[in-house]
């Protein structure tokens, strides 16, 4: 078993060995990494969930569902899924996957498991610190699945989808169910993530900074861990603000502040405020001030994870590395210069519009450079195709195809009457959601064996693969089609054939709609191969190589002393070298080498 | 494997054209703006540019996939990129995009600052104040003296058929009209001046290709031109709260006689006309 590695579970090489101290408060970086992907992994079951129950009202309006009365006994006691139901499912489905999934694992979970080890730290910097952060980050979902079961009688939480826009969520339960104690929990519960984040980011920028092994130069970095790095950037300089504007509206709600309440607002028949002079679009300018960086945070990881990969599996350095880290840093500068075009509807000076608008198209420069660098890395490779490499090549397609749509919104004219319909989600769905969520399957695939010390089954993946790369697209790519007719987003339905109600020019939305929700459903079904791999392969998969996909970097590295960095990240098929892969610690036989 | 992942990308790639160039089972409405045209025509230009990047990159995957997952005894090429590709493809679709937005600006500025400029110094629009709150639009009409009459919060009544909250005392107001929808005659300049009462709502009329946040606290005005008499909706595009997906009104375009006509009638002709107007 000399070439096996230790499963983490047998690790015993820190200190205490009670079993609290170890698996649950731990300040072990991997344990903490793996309670992160555990926690995005509970999460994302709970927010596609929901999706389901919104695709069974959206492509059945008003019909009764046994599967939303299990879920929801409460909310839904005949298991039909009222209009205010909807809502929250969408605010929950929204705020869980944006938070505690697409920023959580990427970053915090792939991040503490591997950063370390890829620039030869032992540790993060500060584990108690990387401790407390977890911690944080698993109270604040628990404060927000409190919505779950405290809010009005029929929602699961508020009525205000991710960006809870006020005055609708500064006013209390007048303006409607769920923005009570609904908003409450929810900006409550944020507030904590914010600090999480904060504190995730001051380790991850201090350990790339001040803990990477000799021969570690910036230049030899794995990509991933130049991902890491900005997204910790960004995370440091966005959190705050959302935390700034969350205990703003927190103040408007509970203690009757006019931070973004304007005067005169008169609500279900009550004169609410006389004097009051906020402002609602100042929420905004918060809110995307961090919102639009956070995009940026949920996908750098993948698109780091996506060179590494594509480099390992096509056997090939990654074409322009230097031109990628260069589009890494300038996407995570300009990310936080675009932030208005959320707002082109909004009443924002047409001025201010014009210059987002420009920002916006010019960041579309580093992702394309990334897309040419990917197809130059593949080609004239020796693919091969295992299941980390069909995922990391559908991320591929998958950001090209929600990518592109960027250049229709980005356009303040046009996006006008695309703005809040289902183009939007389309887009954001395919670049942001399941790109970023096919780079973490790809992390996990690729990880596994580094993780839990066993292979997972590539039979399952590539069913696994196939099943969820054709249903997203299904799912989603209609979606554009929904959006260019005009449907709205965050409606409960859009035109119920049964009766009648709803918008009458979208009554030829139907048939689309019920395919998204088959495809949707298929998609969803094919998760549960990859929890059945992820279960099998933790208790039946073979045990792991020490370095099973031949990669370079030092996680892999089986040298037991600290590890000396000798060269590149991505030393693959160099002319001459014995093998077709050089590890960055293989020491070098002639002093020749990079 | 290869040839499998190879098949799909093409697949994608060409009902995806087939979908989006070839007969969209769903699309723009039919634009019965003067502006549309311009929209409908960047939005055009746009998909030449998306289409063709979302094609060559599709098939340059599938083709990679296909052609280098081939077994072979050879080892990869190495080559860790080249200085002069990067900048080669930085500068070029730095072009074409900048080149897009310079085209994309253009359109912003004619719509937004040109003809909301010729709007607002047109000498004769229809002027209609809209008034939102959750969940309906309440159209605001100046009646035969052409004078607004004064509102205020205090006089918001619902139940009394006041949504805009017109002061009883103010004589201009007599015969203002309140209505449901809003009408407006063809080929005029209406000047649309919106307020919320509560929270924030969305003036979406997708015939028109106009959108616009409806923001408590804020007055905004907006110009437009229908071109074709008709009966279009009016969905709220902004979540104002549970009753968010019923919330919407109609845009009823007549022809500018028919409209001279309505503005002769009484207060209450004029609301049986357009309650008439507003059946199916």
């Amino acid at each position: 078993m000399a070439d096996v590695i230790e499963p983490l579970t047998e690790d015993a090489r820190h200190g205490p060995k009670r079993f609290l101290r170890r698996y649950v408060f731990s300040t072990d970086h991997r344990v903490i990494g793996i309670q992160y992907w555990l926690l995005a992994l509970a999460s994302v079951f709970i927010g596609m969930a929901l999706s389901v129950l919104m695709r069974l009202q959206l492509g059945w309006p008003g019909g009764h569902f046994a599967v939303a009365r299990f879920l929801f006994p409460q909310a839904a006691p005949s298991g039909g899924i009222s209009p205010d139901l909807y809502l929250s499912l969408v605010t929950m489905h929204g705020t869980i996957m944006i938070f505690f999934v697409l920023t959580t694992a990427p970053q915090s979970g792939f991040g503490n498991l591997f950063l370390p080890a890829q620039i030869g730290a032992r540790a993060m910097a500060f584990p108690v610190l990387n401790m407390l952060s977890f911690w944080l980050t698993f109270l604040s979902l628990l404060v927000l699945l409190a919505a779950f079961f405290v809010s009005a009688p029929n929602v699961i939480g508020p009525i205000a989808g991710w960006t809870m826009y006020p005055p609708l969520t500064a006013l209390g339960e007048i303006t409607g169910p769920g923005q009570g104690t609904g908003v409450v929990l929810w900006l409550l519960s944020i507030s904590i993530f914010c600090v999480a984040s904060l504190l995730g980011s001051i380790n991850f920028i201090t350990t790339v900074l001040r803990m990477r092994a000799p021969g570690m130069t910036p230049w030899r970095l794995p990509l991933t861990c130049w991902a890491w790095f900005t997204g910790a950037c960004i995370a440091l300089l966005s959190f705050p603000v959302l935390l700034a504007a969350g205990i703003l509206l927190l103040a408007d709600h509970l203690v009757g502040s006019h931070f973004f309440i304007p005067a005169s607002e008169y609500v279900n028949g009550q004169l609410m405020t006389a004097d009051a002079s906020g402002s609602p679009i100042l929420w905004q300018h918060l809110f995307w001030f961090f919102g639009h960086p956070e995009v940026y945070l949920a996908i750098l990881p993948g698109m780091g994870l996506t060179s590494h990969l594509l480099s390992t599996f096509a056997r090939k350095p990654v074409f322009g590395y230097r031109a990628m880290v260069a589009a890494t840093v300038g996407i995570g500068l300009l990310g936080f210069l675009i932030w208005g075009h959320h707002m082109f509807a909004s009443g924002m000076s047409p001025y201010a519009s014009a210059a987002f608008s420009l920002l916006t198209l010019v960041i579309g420069v580093p992702s394309a450079v990334k897309t040419f660098n990917w197809l130059g890395t593949i080609w004239r490779g020796r693919l091969r195709l295992t299941t980390p490499m069909l995922f990391s090549l559908g991320f591929v397609s998958l950001f090209v195809s929600g990518g592109l749509t960027g250049l229709f919104l980005g356009q303040a004219a046009i996006d006008i009457p695309l703005h809040d319909t289902y183009f939007v989600v389309a887009h954001f769905h395919l670049i942001m959601g399941v790109a970023a969520v096919f780079a973490l399957f790809a992390g996990t695939y690729f990880w596994f064996p580094k993780m839990f010390g066993r292979m997972m089954s590539e039979r399952l993946g590539r069913l696994h693969f196939v099943l969820t790369f054709a249903g997203v697209y299904a799912t989603f790519m209609p979606m554009y089609l929904m959006g260019i007719a005009g449907a709205p987003r965050r409606y409960a339905f859009h035109y119920n054939p049964a009766t009648g109600e709803g918008l009458q020019y979208l009554a030829g939305l139907v048939p689309v709609t019920r395919f998204v929700s088959y495809a949707a459903f298929v998609t969803v079904a094919a998760q549960f191969l990859f929890v059945f791999n992820l279960l099998w392969s933790y208790w039946r998969g073979p045990r792991a190589a020490a370095n099973p996909w031949q990669a370079t970097t030092l996680e892999w590295s089986d040298v037991a002393t600290a590890p000396v960095v000798h060269r590149g990240a991505y030393e693959f098929s160099v002319p001459g070298a014995a093998r077709d892969f050089r590890m960055q610690d293989e020491p070098t036989a002639s002093p020749s080498g990079q | 494997m290869g040839k499998a992942l190879a098949i799909m990308l093409v697949l994608l790639t060409a009902i995806t054209v087939w979908l989006f160039a070839g007969k969209p089972p769903l699309w723009f409405p039919e634009n019965i703006s003067t502006d549309g045209a311009m929209i409908d025509a960047q939005f055009a230009r746009t998909s030449v540019v998306v289409g063709l990047g979302f094609i060559g990159v599709q098939l340059a995957l599938a083709f990679a996939v296909w052609r280098f997952s081939r077994a072979s005894t050879t080892r990869a090429a190495y080559s860790p990129g080249s200085t002069k590709a990067d900048a080669a493809w930085t500068i070029f679709t730095l072009i074409i995009f900048v080149s897009l937005a310079i085209t994309g600006e253009r359109l912003w500025s004619r719509l937004q600052l040109i003809s909301a400029a010729a709007g607002a110094s047109s000498v004769d629009p229809v002027r209609v104040n809209l008034v939102a709150q959750q969940f309906q639009f309440t159209f605001h009409y100046a009646g035969s003296d052409g004078v607004f009459g004064r509102t205020a919060p205090e006089f918001y009544n619902d139940a009394m058929g006041n949504a805009v909250g017109l002061d009883p005392a103010d004589a201009a107001g007599k015969d203002d009209s309140q209505l449901p929808a809003l009408v407006v005659p063809a080929s005029r300049d209406v000047e649309l001046t919106m307020r919320s009462r509560d929270v924030i709502h969305n003036f979406f009329v997708p015939a028109m290709r106009i959108k616009q946040d409806i923001v408590p606290g804020l007055t905004i005005r907006l110009h437009f031109t229908a071109t074709r008499p008709g009966k279009y909706e009016i969905p709220c595009a902004e979540l104002c709260g549970n009753g968010h997906y019923k919330m919407k009104s109609w845009m009823i375009v007549v022809p500018a006689d028919e409209y001279a006509g309505l503005e002769r009638l009484s207060k209450a002709e004029l609301r049986a006309r357009v309650e008439a107007l507003l059946k199916p």
